[in-house]
């Protein structure tokens, strides 16, 4: 939702602690996901994180979350999936040159990122989206990452 | 400028050390030249000697042609195309590629086609949305980022990779080129979006239209403060800047083209006028001067969209190519003129 997303931008700071707190219980929790499987784990956590993340940030579930390092706000809502920071089209009122009536998501982005401790991680360059991982939990694909446990997902790992 | 190593004039130059493409634009700029880059407005048609037309206009006065890609998100010839056209007679051109219309194994294709086709510069670019332009049922592609775009071209050029990893044979010997609009918000992140294009793999810069010369000073100070403009890897900015027609078309512009920011005082400035056309003529030379004049700056980008004509009477009014003639076919040896110069015989 819209609203939900803007607000959320406006307490990055806040979802910036939460999630620095949530990510080591994730991976201190690989023994279990690891004995359940991850493949088999993979629908229901993917279902719990789509329901949570839809929620408070638009999350279209790229697979590969860069929520960290955009603010906290999504740029999979960018019109143009722009990963890496606003294109020269954003109009003077600071909205979106597709959709006029949507603040440009990187302005969020940047407004986002001057409230987080890690802020300057906004000027890490992406890559560019591996579509092959579309649809796929983000959070079990940081435990395989962190734990170095590499799956059957992606070989080439995009920055958290 | 001459080039006392060119085996033949206008054609591959070789690489100096410290450079990586054999084309006269990074020459130019290296050299501290002031560089004067125009566009081409690719036609809607697929007759080459239109190509060759709309380029002689520029004959003496710019050091590279932009050939656009889908511009405005609308169709027109192809940026290759018309680069591999303009190339064949000597010119120095600067390839657009833009992420809207193709995913990156055509764009990589390409790259290396045009490298191929003599194009020593490649301007990364994302590309207008395609509700701007007169497809606008199309499906907008941008598997890339203007960013990715960058580092997936300097990939190729340094480590002969393609981005799956697998490796080129030769690799494109291209200078590497992005837009910038310091002009548009986040206006505090401008400077820092450059750098990041810089360490994503930029070289030169062409912004949008620039009509507000202490917004641009901001900027330039910003970047120089992040150490941007100077030392071998320095970057080269060139501001964009073009005549407008009118007070009228400076308000459509300003409602209708996505990032164009022209200040009330312009409009006003131009509505004052007796002969608005002019009357914009001279604003751009003035911006000219003015741009010139802000340190750190290596150039300027024309961008006289149907009043191509106008380019040159603004290079030599402003003389800001200090008496230096960049080189055009036929320059040198009137023989080899573009065959559809209005001079050649």
């Amino acid at each position: 939702m819209y609203r939900m997303r803007r607000w959320v931008v406006r307490h990055a700071g806040v979802f910036e602690a939460i999630y620095r707190r949530f990510e080591p219980m994730l991976v201190k929790l690989d023994p279990v996901w690891k004995r359940l499987g991850h493949e088999r784990i993979e629908a229901p956590v993917r279902s719990v994180e789509k329901a949570i993340k839809a929620t408070l940030f638009d999350c279209r579930m790229c697979g590969q979350c860069v929520l960290s390092d955009t603010g906290m706000s999504c740029p999979m809502n960018c019109p143009k999936q722009l990963r890496n920071g606003p294109c020269g089209g954003v109009r003077a009122n600071g909205h979106c040159e597709v959709k006029p009536e949507m603040v440009c998501v990187w302005v969020d982005a940047w407004e986002g990122s001057q409230r987080m401790q890690e802020g300057e991680r906004i000027h890490a360059v992406q890559l560019p989206v591996d579509h092959r991982l579309t649809g796929t939990s983000s959070w079990l694909r940081v435990v395989r990452q962190l734990t170095g446990s590499s799956s059957s997902t992606a070989s080439r790992e995009a920055t958290k | 400028m001459r080039f006392d190593d060119e085996p033949v004039p206008g054609y591959s130059l070789p690489i100096l050390p410290g450079h990586v493409s054999p084309g006269r634009l990074e020459r130019v700029l290296r050299a501290g030249k002031f560089a004067i880059t125009s566009e081409i407005d690719p036609p809607d048609s697929a007759d080459p000697a239109e190509v060759l037309k709309r380029a002689a206009i520029f004959d003496g006065v710019v050091d590279a042609i932009n050939a656009t890609d889908g511009s405005g998100a609308h169709c027109h010839m192809s940026s290759v195309g018309v680069c591999s056209l303009l190339t064949r007679v000597g010119y120095a051109t600067i390839l657009q590629i833009s992420c809207r219309d193709r995913n990156r194994i055509a764009i990589q294709g390409e790259i290396l086609g045009a490298a191929a086709m003599g194009a020593c510069n490649l301007l990364c670019l994302t590309g207008d949305g395609v509700q701007a332009g007169d497809h606008p049922q199309a499906k907008p592609v941008f598997d890339l980022d203007s960013m990715s775009l960058l580092q997936i071209a300097r990939g190729m050029r340094d480590d002969s990779r393609f981005e799956s990893g697998r490796r080129l044979e030769t690799p494109p010997r291209i200078f590497l080129g992005a837009a910038e609009n310091p002009f548009v918000p986040p206006l505090a992140w401008r400077p820092h979006r450059l750098a990041k294009k810089v360490a994503a793999g930029a070289q030169f810069f062409q912004t949008q239209y620039c009509f507000d010369i202490e917004q641009l000073r901001d900027f330039m100070l910003k970047v120089n403060d992040l150490g941007l403009l100077e030392g071998p890897d320095r970057v080269f900015i060139l501001p964009g800047i073009g005549p407008l027609a009118s007070a009228r078309s400076a308000r459509w512009i300003r409602d209708n083209v996505p990032g164009v920011h022209i200040p009330d005082a312009v409009v006003r400035r131009l509505e004052g006028a007796v002969d608005q056309k002019e009357e914009g003529k001279r604003l751009c030379m003035d911006l000219l001067h003015s741009i010139r004049e802000i340190p750190g700056v290596s150039g300027a980008h024309i961008m006289a969209y149907r009043q191509e004509r106008s380019v040159a009477e603004i290079i030599e009014t402003t003389g800001v190519l200090d008496g230096r003639t960049p080189w055009y076919p036929g320059r040198d040896d009137p023989q080899k003129l573009n065959p559809e110069s209005p001079d050649a015989l």
